[in-house]
Order: structure tokens, then sequence, then C-alpha cells
């Protein structure tokens, strides 16, 4: 099906069915009840879910296929934010263009970032994107700032030419929108207690995460995946066969500079503003823990990862102390409060702390990710006649 | 003249803050072959450090002074530190405005006891894994320090002043003939300048000078025929890694004046030592100290006026730039060895 074996056909339609029961399945909780905080099927974190879920797939294609280890993917991530609200301030509110200028600009950027970076491999590697990306961001916050909108950033305005749109009526503010459907447009389905969202916005990111799916299944399978894949396993060995891999890296590159681009484009079509902290180093990082704690090199690690970092972002830091004292109420006095006290810095505020251990722990004990775990508890189950399979597409970490 | 020698002195205060770091990260590199994301905390922790000690020894209690009275005309309450009781008013006040430097002889073994721990604990199950693993797993750790030091001291710089005696600043103008007033440089950054110097020829004089050095210079360029000499070279690298913690934490203790310390600092840091490591020389310790001073005076003449003037916005992204350059054109940084990280 789609030129895809049973095996990769069965995984795009867990994705598919994931994404489009997304509401129901993120909302499992009745509205109002204890448990309500961990709903997630809210359109905002919905489309932040498919969209990092597009960025950390983009990301795999360079780090778990060739193994280089990029620092400074959100640079992409925030040139294609730029050139998709820039789109929407000379052209029109409808996302296509924005979205399509959006992976041509981060494309062009990761070519010659990518041209550059790739003479060096290994740490030189790394510094050497984290450095493009540091340039990036200070010159957005300082000298660009014409073009970036510096630290206030950038969001549509009335007075924008908007050439293809036309002046806008009075008191109506610019919306993003999609052929005349609106980003935001939203129907709810009430069944007794439970309260379900739909959200256009969700629905359009969560089809274009689909469509990027399928893609990086159809590279991972291509004749190019193969040759990542030798690229990460013996660069040299390669290369003493007389083959230049430059041309291969640099195309995976390109391809995952353009996947930043797409969720940057995304990330603006859903929230129009842009600000240049979307290009700080911090947000490279958080690609990359998506990426490993997902499982590097898999094919629906990353899209877990993200779902999975970004969920607990949201509903983890929402967690305070009444909700904590509420939890621990049944404990007796004492202990409630030790419980409390002890559980406390790793919520709220203390988010980050959660995501730093938690991705120490991976890193330690699981270097495959949430996929190895997941292949290693399925390992229990299984009789022990049946010889353990690796699935392809999986490939060792990165040496 | 006046402006170029004023924008060197500029840039040598942050130069040595870079060089110092550097030094840590290619100690550690060149001995255990660690790449170490988690060293601008050690730095950060090290600042911290100067704000727990001066702290502690601001602890005081409250006595009742029934001669004075307060607005409400009640009997005035006073915190007396307990430094006070122990050493008298006057030299009790002494040590607290000496706190900072002070606070060197608590961080060291402080510093020297995390990086024992991390080494032990952590860093030594890495040494096989892939640099892509160490990279992930001491960034994670960097994350967790940041954010447990945020937890206690919350995500406010903490201002951490220099004892009053060093609180002017000093014309160096009128020293070398020039006009007064025209060249004038903080004595904290001086005292800054000089200490960096001296941890520097320290760290060097140990490892040129005495025998565990000469072992460790030996382990450096071949580990395994030391090893089968008989000399039990881990040991003598972990010590190496809470040496290389020690100086990123000094570091960070004598730069809490310079600039407030807050959670954050770490990692603004430890990207641009990256940076002047590579720039140096993967495993070269006097690369970098070099390419420390270097970019510390660069990114000082960057921001001249008279530069941005020229090209707006250079101050910002010099480094970065200086980075690219050199990675493309001399691969090995400055002073690099052969063979060292080399693809």
């Amino acid at each position: 099906m789609l030129g895809l074996s049973k095996k990769d056909a069965g995984l795009l339609a867990i994705v598919a069915f994931l994404c489009i029961f997304a509401p129901f399945l993120l909302n499992p909780f009745p509205e109002g009840s204890a448990m309500a905080q961990f709903n997630a099927g809210y359109p905002d974190l919905m489309q932040r879910l498919v969209i990092f879920g597009i960025f950390a797939i983009g990301f795999n294609i360079l780090f778990g296929l060739t193994g280089y280890l990029s620092f400074g993917h959100a640079a992409f991530l925030g040139v294609g934010s730029y050139a998709a609200i820039w789109m929407m301030k000379l052209l029109t509110m409808n996302v296509v263009p924005a979205i399509f200028v959006s992976v041509l600009v981060a494309g062009l950027f990761s070519l010659l970032v990518g041209w550059i970076s790739l003479r060096r491999s290994g740490i030189y590697f790394s510094i050497l994107t984290l450095a493009f990306a540091q340039m990036s961001y200070a010159l957005a916050y300082s000298v660009l700032t014409p073009i970036t909108g510096g630290e206030t950033g950038l969001q549509p305005k009335y007075t924008d030419p908007r050439i293809l749109d036309g002046a806008l009526p009075a008191g109506q503010s610019p919306r993003a929108n999609l052929f005349g459907l609106d980003m935001k447009a939203t129907t709810e389905l009430r069944l007794g207690d439970w309260v379900f969202t739909f959200n256009a916005g969700y629905y359009i990111a969560a089809a274009t995460m689909l469509l990027a799916f399928y893609l990086s299944i159809r590279i991972f399978r291509s004749p190019l995946g193969m040759m990542l894949r030798a690229v990460k396993s013996n660069q040299q060995r390669m290369n003493y066969t007389g083959l230049n891999s430059k041309p291969y890296t640099l195309a995976a590159f390109v391809i995952s500079g353009m996947y930043a681009g797409l969720a940057g484009g995304l990330l603006v079509a859903m929230d129009t503003q842009v600000g240049a902290e979307r290009m700080f180093w911090t947000a490279s990082g958080e690609v990359v823990l998506m990426t490993i704690l997902g499982g590097a090199g898999t094919l629906i690690g990353p899209v877990l990862g993200a779902g999975f970092i970004k969920y607990m972002e949201n509903i983890v830091s929402k967690i305070n102390e009444t909700v904590l004292e509420q939890w621990f109420a049944f404990l007796p006095d004492g202990l409630s409060d030790a419980m409390v006290a002890i559980v406390y810095p790793f919520v709220g505020k203390g988010w980050h702390l959660t995501l730093g251990l938690l991705f120490m722990m991976v890193v330690i004990f699981l270097p495959g990710g949430l996929v190895e775990g997941g292949q290693r508890i399925g390992r229990l189950f299984r009789s022990k006649k049946s010889e353990p399979e690796t699935p392809d597409g999986k490939t060792t970490p990165a040496e | 003249m006046d402006a170029i020698l004023l924008q060197i002195l500029n840039g040598l205060d942050k130069g040595s803050a870079y060089a110092l770091i550097a030094l840590g990260l290619t100690l550690i590199f060149g001995t255990l072959g660690v790449v170490n994301f988690a060293h601008g905390a050690l730095f950060m922790i090290g600042a911290f450090c100067a704000v727990t000690f001066s702290k502690l020894l601001n602890l005081s209690h409250t006595i009742v002074d029934d001669s004075r009275k307060d607005f409400l005309g009640n009997p005035m309450k006073i915190d007396v530190p307990y430094l006070h009781e122990f050493f008298g008013q006057a030299a009790g006040d002494v040590i607290i405005d000496w706190a900072v430097p002070l606070s060197i002889l608590f961080a060291i073994p402080v510093m020297i006891g995390i990086g024992f721990a991390m080494e032990r604990g952590l860093i030594k199950h890495f040494y096989k894994r892939p640099h892509a693993d160490q990279i992930l797993v001491t960034f994670g750790l960097a994350i967790v320090m940041a954010e447990l030091i945020k937890y206690f001291y919350g995500a406010n710089p903490i201002p951490t002043p220099a004892p009053a005696a060093f609180a002017g600043s000093f014309d160096f103008g009128a020293l070398i003939g020039a006009d007064p007033n025209t060249i004038i440089y903080p004595y904290w950054r001086l005292v800054y300048f000089c200490f960096a110097a001296v941890i520097i020829g320290a760290v060097f004089a140990f490892l040129q000078f005495t025998t565990f050095g000469m072992v460790v210079r030996a382990g450096m360029a071949d580990r395994e025929t030391v090893g089968l000499l008989g000399i039990n070279i881990d040991k003598r690298f972990t010590v190496m890694f809470g040496i290389a913690a020690a100086v990123a934490g000094v570091a960070g203790v004598m730069y809490a004046p310079i600039n407030s310390p807050n959670y954050n600092m770490g990692m603004d840091f430890l990207v641009l030592s990256f940076v002047v490591v590579v720039v140096g020389g993967m495993g070269s310790l006097p690369g970098a100290v070099l390419a420390g001073f270097l970019l510390g005076i660069l990114e000082s003449f960057a921001s001249m006026a008279v530069v941005l003037e020229f090209i707006p916005g250079i101050n910002q992204i010099i480094i970065y730039l200086v980075a690219i350059i050199i990675l493309l054109t001399r691969p090995r940084g400055l002073m690099g060895r052969k063979g060292v990280m080399e693809e």
C-alpha cells in the first residue's frame, strides 16, 4: 500500500489512527473531575504535539540515520517561522503560501549551513551548527530587528499590505485561514460529562504530520536511507570504497532543515506570532531530547518523544502545591506533608528538573529510548522459542 | 591608542573566565576523553559557592537591645552575626566584607567533591560510549544542576559584592603617562585577571614539574602504555577531573562580583567555552588558554562604537564567526595536536 511494506503501512495506520482520534484519546477524563487536569485534548496543546512531532521526525532523518548530532536545528525552525509570518504580512493570511515559503527558505538556509558544517564531523559538526544557530539568534535579536522585530517579535497588523487579501473590514482582526477555513474554528462534542474539542488547525497540522511521517518512512526505506545508514556505521569505509558521502549527508541535512521549516511555518499558522527565542540553543536542545527520548533512528520514536515531552511539559508544569495536597490528603498528616515536600520540587516550575533527570536516565539505561523500552517489555512477554528479531530501520546508536 | 588599550583590558576579564573554563574542559577531554557539557554548570555552582559562603558568614541571631527603641517604642531588635561574637565587631565585619575571596577556601573542597562524585558516579560509565552519548548525558546533568540551583536559590541574580577595598576603579592612564581618567579599570577585574593567571600558572606547573603531573601527561599521550607499566592511571585521571572541576569552581567564585550569579550563567558560558576549546584545538592546554584570551579581547574590540558603526551587530557574533573560520581553515584549531578527536 502506497509503496510501503505491510509492517510500515501498519505503523502509518497506527499513527494516523492516533492523530485522527487524538481529541478522544487525550481527553479520557470527564470534565470537572479531579483527573481533568491530565486531559490534553485542547487545541493549543494538540497542535504543538503534532508540530513538534514533525520537527523531531525531521531531526531524526539527520541524527537517526547519519549520526550527525546537530545542536542548531532550532535556527531552521525560527527562519521558517519568520518566512511564514512575512508571507502573512505581505501576501495573504492563507496558510498555504506561508508554509510553502517557510519550507523553501528553511531549505535554502540549511543548504548554506549544511554545506559549511558538513566539512567536519563529530563534535566539530555539533559546535559548528551550534555556532550558526547562536549567530542567527543573536542577529535576530539585535541587528536584524527591522526584519525580525527584535525582542518584540512579529505579528500580523492591520496596516500590513496583504496584497491578495485586500483591506480588512473594520473591527476584524487578521486570522490565519486555509482558503477561508479559520485555523481557530472549533466544534465541541458533548457526551455526558465528556467534552471533546475538534479544531480545524489541529487537523490540518495532523494531516501535514502524517504526510511528513509517510515521507520519512519512504526515506528510511529508500537507497538514500541505506546510504545514510552506511555513513553512520562507518564513514571511513564508505570513503575508501571511493564514494563521496557528502552529497548524501547534505541531502539529509537539507531535508531535515526543511522539516524544521515546515514545523516553524505551522507554528505560525496556528499562532500568528514569532519571537527570536524560538531559535535559542535550548530550543535546539529540546528537539535532541525529543528524538533521543523516543528513540533515535527509529521511525515512530521521534513522534512518541515529541508527544511525551510536550504533554509532560504542559501537564506536569500545571501541577501546583494545592493539587499535590489533594493527592496526598488520604495519608496521615505528617506523611502527606512529607510527600508534598518531596514531590513538589519536581512539578510545576520544577518541570525542567524532572525532564533533565528523565533524560539522563534514558541516556544511561535506555539508549534506544522509549521504543527500545517497548521492545524490551515486548520481549519479556514473547515466548523464548522465537528468536529475537531486530526490525529493520532500527539501527544501533551512532559511533 | 587609549581606546585600544582600554579594549584589551576589557577583554582580559572575560577572556580570563573563558580561559579558565576552557582549561578545565580541555583537561577533562585530554585525560578522560570525555566531552563534558556540564562544565558550565560547574562554573555556575562555583559562583553559588560564593553566594552560600557569604550567606553562611552572615548567619545571625536576634538580640533585644533595651537601650534603643524602634519607631513603635518597643525595644529594638538587632540582628547580630555570630561572627561578631566570635571575633569581635571589627574583625567580624572584615571577614564578612572579604566573603568572596574567602569562599575560594570553601569552594575548592566542595568542587573537588562534586568532581569526584560526578566522575565516579556518572562519567566513568561513559568512557566506552560514543561522544554523542557523553554530550547528551552531561547536557542532561547540566539541566539538572541548573534546576537544582534554581530551586534552592530562586531564579533572580544574587548580587555578591567584592570586598570594599576593591570597590573603586584603577586609573590605568595615569600610570602609563596618558591623560588621567581616559583608561580606568575596576580593581576587581584586575584582581580577576591576576587570579586567573595564577591559577593557570599553577595548573601548568602542577602538570609540568610534579611526578603526578608527569604521569598524567604520559597518560594523556598514551593511556594504554602507562597502564601497562603498572600505574593506576584511572585514579590519577579522576583526580584531574576533580582539579578541573575546582578550576571551573574558583573561576565562578571570583566571577560572582563581576556578574551576579544566576542559575543560567553556566549555560551562557558553556557554549562560548566550547567554541573557545575548539578554536584553541581539542586537547591542547596552551591552545585553550590562548584562545580564551584572544576571543575575550576580540569580543571587546568588536563592541567598540567605531567597529559597530562599520559592521553593525558584529559584537554579537564575532566569536562564532571566528570559530567557523578557524574550524574550516585550521581543522585542528590554533594549537591542536595531531590525532586528537580527528574523524
